[in-house]
């Protein structure tokens, strides 16, 4: 309170090419307002109604007119558009080399979890100056992911992983919002983002309370699901390898290909029966459809992009050798 | 001998209001001016209902933590109060009340074309009302007017069903006054009144016309579905079941956004009336104005994926309805500039409606152009699902439409009722009611930039200096919208009797009919020889009002 600005923090590089976007668009609204309003104050005033005289001229129209005015505004609302789309394509696509969270959204908390295997609720911890991804994923209903300081939002949709990143500049506390309404304590869904200096956030990472690492929970619930039984993981036999599988391309036996991604990988896990690897079979992977929890599943879909990895990670991921202590619910 | 004394009463000659009396009179109507006067004290009804909800939610944001309600209340507040006002009052509002009882008057007909198909519009409006009603008593809903699924479908242990049972019957409603308003403007025009002499208010109610008839069906189907998925489990929407949530946000936008036009359009097409007959000026770009209209009514059914730059559709199927969202803006520039020009070297009056229309103008453009910020995507990213878009639509919904509606009824008051209302109060309303309503969503704007979420029931402590600001405004606007129920009540039964035309307007049911019109609106069939608004010719004000 007190702070009179119309600008929330800006804690991203990317929050101040919005606002600055943003201006321009206040710019040209209130250049408008002056011309619209304007001439309708100086119409108002000058030519209202005089008891007695006759009748004002007339004006049919005219083509001029018409063609600027609706031809200035497109032009400029075309500045307006492009602008807009190159930052929208900017915040729809991440760099390569990202540091990897995983959000999970349910009524009426956020659940976080690192690829070191520390877990949060409502509290995110992020370093400045690394670009951060966030694959977000819902158990119930849709949420969104909101996080007004660095002018990301995201819905979080069952079903679905959308992705959200950010690059924080800034070391501060920020606010996370559920922006999507979600049922009875939709507006206490909220929770800080924490944004620390690197060597902050080396000391965050190597204290607190962990369980195994993301991929050697994934790891377990691999053999737990006993997905190892078929996936044997360096052998091609009745299944198909999961090694450098994630990130390539995968034929289909419709003749389609596909990218594999996390929403891939979603899919095949929940109904295999959906897009069919070219020369294997059908049906002989079960549905686990119901049966593995939001979080599980991206556990596992950690551990199958790590057996794909480049050698080169990201350095936060590294943290100290992780004892496997406490398993996903 | 017994000798009372009487008032000596001026014998009004007969019109469709003291024609017959009694309550079958009025429920077994057919009469489009009759059936306007149901719908018009039904639709104020509904109005106070939904007020009352944002009465209640307002007082509740004035505290961070809410101040009187638990949020399952809060949320069921917003979700009547969007339900209410968007279903039974704005969409019916303008064409249902004005147009009904307009649109013959001004094509020169004796009726609509469908008369009980009309009186049909009006029971299926009160039936979806009242199952409406019964619903929020039952212990209302609180899914937003959104109904977004799988909360609305699996989640939610409301009266999610009762709700979409309400809304699907008023939909029928709609779809039918849009057909009986196609119809009679096709068929019933008077002799001589060719497309282009129609007065813009039947362009622009033509336009909404051809939106309730195309897009309600699809909302319609959308709630079947929404009701086979809650009650059958039919694994269309909700994930679990192998549905798909984003397909419900398809449906329902691509009706819902339409629907937006439904509700302004008809204002739009007010205002142009207003305009000019308080200019006494022939409209500047007829053709523009009236195809503007058109264009639409067309566009808006190439812009619903603007409510979803968020929600996981592609990216670039967010950056096509962002440009065609920027199109659709173009039509209403539009119409604003031939307002602004049709003024120019006018003959100005500040009578009250006119007033309503600078007000609708001002606030219009402030809801038009911040549709552009939300129509620019990475600023859509920010502000969607804040109180930037609640700022938006009410400028635009209830700074344009309301207020085009409340300019409407003034300036046919005299028409409807054939009684003049106090114009020093009316004029002192409409200044309440613009302060009002500035104070109540301007802030709201900042509010959403600055990242408060809409549906909140609780929220920041920082944000509550703008939101308690926002309540101080509200307050103000329900008295400016109070004191015209009052007067209006007064002047219809008190108010000194009206002229024929006592504005000196131009078009049919100013010239050629009294105030109030007989049942069949001419006494004998008018015939047109000149364009709309051919203020040029002499005005024929048939007496200057006091
Ligand atoms: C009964 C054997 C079997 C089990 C158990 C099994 N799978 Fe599969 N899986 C298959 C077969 C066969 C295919 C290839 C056919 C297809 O595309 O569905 C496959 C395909 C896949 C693919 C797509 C591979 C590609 O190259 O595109 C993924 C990913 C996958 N499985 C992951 C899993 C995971 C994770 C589990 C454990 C939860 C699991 N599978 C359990 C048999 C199995
Ligand atoms: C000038 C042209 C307009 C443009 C470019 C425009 C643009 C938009 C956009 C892009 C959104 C989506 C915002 C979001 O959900 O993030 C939106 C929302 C909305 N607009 Fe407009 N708009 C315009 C005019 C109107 C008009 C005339 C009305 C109604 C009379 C209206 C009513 C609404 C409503 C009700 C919503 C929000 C619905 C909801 O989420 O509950 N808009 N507008
Ligand atoms: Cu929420
Ligand atoms: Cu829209």
């Amino acid at each position: 309170m007190g702070n009179l600005s119309i600008f929330p923090p800006r804690g991203s590089a990317f929050a101040g090419q919005v606002d600055l976007l943003y201006t321009f668009l206040l710019v040209v609204s209130a250049i408008m307002m002056v011309l619209i309003f304007g001439c309708i104050f100086i119409f108002a005033v000058k030519y209202r109604r005089r008891p007695g005289a006759p009748p004002p001229p007339q004006h049919h129209g005219s083509m001029l007119l018409e063609a600027v005015w609706s031809t200035i505004p497109f032009l400029v609302m075309l500045v307006m558009f492009v602008w807009g789309a190159k930052l929208y394509f900017d915040s729809a696509t991440p760099p390569a080399n990202t540091l990897d969270l995983y959000v999970t959204g349910k009524q009426w908390m956020w659940k976080v979890e690192y690829p070191g295997g520390q877990r949060e609720i409502n509290e995110i911890h992020v370093p400045t100056g690394t670009p951060v991804k966030v694959t977000l994923a819902s158990e119930d209903v849709i949420h969104s992911f909101f996080i007004p300081a660095f002018r990301v939002k995201h819905d979080v949709v069952p079903g679905h992983y959308e992705i959200a990143w950010f690059q924080a500049t800034k070391p501060g506390r920020y606010h996370l919002f559920c922006a999507e309404y979600c049922g009875a304590d939709h507006s206490k869904m909220g929770g800080w983002v924490n944004v620390m200096s690197p060597a902050d956030y080396e000391v965050w990472l190597s204290g607190g309370e962990r369980g195994g690492s993301m991929v050697d929970q994934g790891a377990k619930l691999f053999s737990q699901y006993g997905c190892v039984t078929c996936h044997v993981l360096d052998a091609k036999g009745r299944c198909p390898s999961l090694r450098n599988m994630f990130g390539h391309p995968v034929q289909l036996d419709d003749g389609r290909t596909v990218m594999a991604d996390e929403a891939y990988v979603r899919e095949s896990i929940l109904d295999p029966n959906a897009k069919i690897v070219k020369g294997y079979e059908r049906n002989v992977m079960p549905v686990f459809q119901g049966q593995i929890s939001e979080e599980g599943l991206l556990q596992l879909i950690v551990f199958v992009k790590s057996l794909s990895q480049p050698p080169e990670q990201p350095v936060p991921t590294k943290g100290p050798p992780v004892t496997a202590k406490g398993s996903p619910k | 001998m017994n000798i009372t004394f009487e008032q000596p009463k001026i014998k009004e000659s007969p019109n469709y209001l003291n024609i017959r009396y009694g309550w079958r009179s009025w429920l077994l109507t057919t009469d489009h001016k009759r059936i306007a006067l149901l719908y018009l004290f039904s639709i104020t009804a509904f109005f106070m209902i939904g007020g009352a909800f944002a009465v209640g939610m307002r007082l509740n944001l004035t505290s961070p933590n809410g101040l009187l309600f638990s949020p399952e209340t809060y949320n069921k507040l917003f979700t009547m109060h969007g339900i209410i006002m968007i279903f039974f009052f704005l969409i019916p509002s303008i064409p249902a009340v004005l147009g009904n009882f307009l649109i013959p008057l001004m094509i020169g007909a004796r009726d609509l074309a469908f008369p009980r198909i009309n009186l049909l519009s009006w029971y299926l409006y009160i039936i979806g009302g009242i199952v409406a009603v019964a619903a929020v008593a039952s212990g209302g809903v609180d899914t937003g007017w959104t109904f977004y699924a799988p909360f609305s479908t699996t989640y939610s242990n409301t009266h999610v069903i009762m709700t979409a049972v309400a809304v699907f019957v008023a939909g029928f409603s709609s779809i039918l006054t849009g057909l009986n308003f196609i119809v009679t403007i096709h068929k019933m025009r008077a002799p001589g009144m060719t497309w282009f002499r129609l007065p813009l208010f039947v362009w622009s109610h033509y336009a909404t016309s051809i939106i309730q008839v195309l897009g309600t069906p699809v909302v319609a189907i959308t709630i079947v579905l929404l009701g086979l998925e809650r009650l059958f489990h039919a694994g269309i929407f909700d994930p679990k079941l192998g549905g798909d949530p984003i397909l419900f946000q398809h449906l329902f936008w691509f009706y819902s956004h339409p629907a937006v036009y439904i509700m302004i359009l008809p204002g739009m097409g007010v205002i142009s009336e207003l305009v000019t007959c308080f200019s006494h000026k022939t409209v500047f770009g007829y053709g523009f104005v009236a195809f503007s209209s058109v264009a639409i009514a067309v566009l808006s059914f190439l812009v619903w994926g603007h409510h979803l730059f968020v929600s996981g559709q592609s990216m670039y199927a967010g950056l096509i309805f962002s440009l065609l969202s920027f199109m659709v803006a173009v039509p209403s520039a539009i119409k604003v500039f031939n307002w602004t020009a049709t003024m120019y070297r006018g003959s100005i009056s500040y009578d009250t409606p006119m007033l309503y229309a600078f007000g609708f103008i001002g606030l219009f453009t402030i809801g038009g152009l911040t549709g552009l910020f939300l129509a620019t995507v990475a600023i859509d990213v920010h502000v969607t699902d804040t109180y930037f878009v609640v700022a938006h639509f009410h400028y635009t919904m209830v700074g344009g439409m309301v207020m085009a509606y409340l300019g409407g009824i003034h300036f046919w008051f005299p028409k409807i009722t054939g009684r003049m209302y106090p114009e020093g109060w009316a004029r002192f309303a409409a200044l309440v009611v613009f302060v009002g309503f500035n104070l109540t969503f301007f802030p709201q704007f900042i509010l959403g930039y600055l990242g408060m979420p809409r549906r909140y029931a609780t929220y920041a402590p920082e944000f509550q200096s703008l939101n308690v600001l926002s309540s101080a405004g509200a307050s103000i606007l329900g008295v400016g919208y109070l004191i015209p129920m009052i007067y209006l009540a007064w002047a219809w039964n008190r108010g000194p009797r009206a002229p024929a035309n006592p504005w000196g307007a131009k078009g049919l049911e100013w010239e050629k009919s009294p105030s109030p019109p007989p049942t069949f609106n001419f006494d004998e069939m008018p015939v047109v020889t000149e364009n709309a608004y051919n203020y040029g010719a002499a005005p024929g004000a048939t007496e200057a009002h006091g």
